[in-house]
């Protein structure tokens, strides 16, 4: 139920940026999303269905990039994939790490005509 | 054509959580955010708090919930300012809503707000409000899976208060468990047992409380 107020800022980021642009539609607007959000790329895309109606970026089709949750250890330097949210290094067990990528969540490009 | 945008999603609201935090620091005010699931004790933990730290700060208490008066009415016998924040049907609580609150209180001379937030422990863990600290609640007999189901909540927590720690021995409940996956995603976390009834922990708490709220207001 989340993604809802986030959905209305998609829409807002996709509208404004094509505008700038003079666009007349906006198909496509691709998202960044980290592994360390809880959004749920298939609700947001229902409910842009929905508030995007009567303006240039109807119905356009989200694309959703996964970034990967990438910590860097501060003690051997290793960057992890970390599995299910878990703060270790593969390389040297510690736990003193930095996350490097996974919390991203950002409008990265939008194809308009 | 495919133009470059690169605009953060959250931005309008991670905007407004950094406003009232420098709208808050010039004030003076620590604000504590507060999550957990309906019925895991957020009310009775700040009931709790106020009991024991009213001496020592000014205390308001924002107290959201998606209808009804029922908790503030709670804070108000206990003669604490508060403010019910209606979210009519949102499963979390915005910066936005908080700012638009704050004007409610009488800033100059409070320490420290509470906000309870919507019980939830999915949503509230991703929308800042421009606290200083977040308090998570995890209740015994909610279960001791809770922390592996909604990691984010418990990494993006400072706090974790196993609440209703009286009750363990009526569940099965594994405590080394759910204390080894909040620090294996949340190296930092610091994790109280707590019991309201029959006050267990409570002052361990309270002192860290007060430690927590001290560092920011001096």
């Amino acid at each position: 139920m989340h993604e809802l107020s986030i959905t209305q800022s998609i829409l807002n980021i996709a509208v404004s940026s094509a505008q700038k642009e003079h666009a007349k539609k906006v198909n496509k607007i691709t998202i960044v999303l980290g592994e360390m959000t809880d959004f749920i790329p298939q609700y947001i895309q229902e409910y842009y269905n929905i508030v995007s109606k009567g303006t240039i970026a109807e119905n356009a089709e989200l694309v959703f990039k996964k970034a990967p949750a990438i910590a860097r250890c501060l003690d051997c330097g290793h960057d992890t994939h970390l599995k299910d949210y878990k703060f270790i290094c593969e390389n040297c067990a510690s736990q003193n790490l930095k996350i490097i990528s996974g919390k991203e969540f950002f409008v990265e490009t939008i194809d308009i005509d | 054509m495919e133009i470059k945008v690169v605009h953060q999603i959250l931005e309008w609201n991670e905007d407004v959580s950094d406003k009232i935090k420098s709208d808050l620091t010039k004030k003076n005010v620590c604000l504590i955010n507060l999550m957990g699931s309906p019925g895991a004790g957020k009310t009775s933990i700040i009931t709790t708090i106020i009991n024991n730290l009213s001496d020592k700060f000014n205390i308001g208490v924002i107290e959201g919930d998606i209808a009804g008066q029922i908790d503030a009415q709670k804070m108000k016998d206990l003669g604490v300012p508060v403010v019910q924040l209606n979210t009519d049907g949102a499963c979390h609580i915005e910066a936005m809503s908080i700012d638009n609150i704050l004007p409610e209180f009488d800033l100059d001379t409070l320490d420290v707000i509470f906000v309870e937030n919507i019980g939830n422990l999915v949503c509230p863990a991703e929308f800042n409000i421009g606290e200083d600290m977040r308090i998570a609640l995890l209740s015994i007999p909610e279960g001791d899976d809770k922390v592996e189901k909604y990691p984010l909540m418990f990494q993006t927590t400072d706090a974790l208060v196993l609440n209703k720690y009286d009750m363990i021995e009526y569940f099965d409940f594994d405590e080394q468990r759910a204390i080894k996956n909040a620090k294996d995603i949340n190296p930092k976390i610091s994790i109280f047992k707590v019991s309201n009834k029959t006050t267990e922990g409570v002052l361990e708490f309270i002192k860290y409380l007060e430690n927590k709220i001290t560092e920011k207001i001096g």
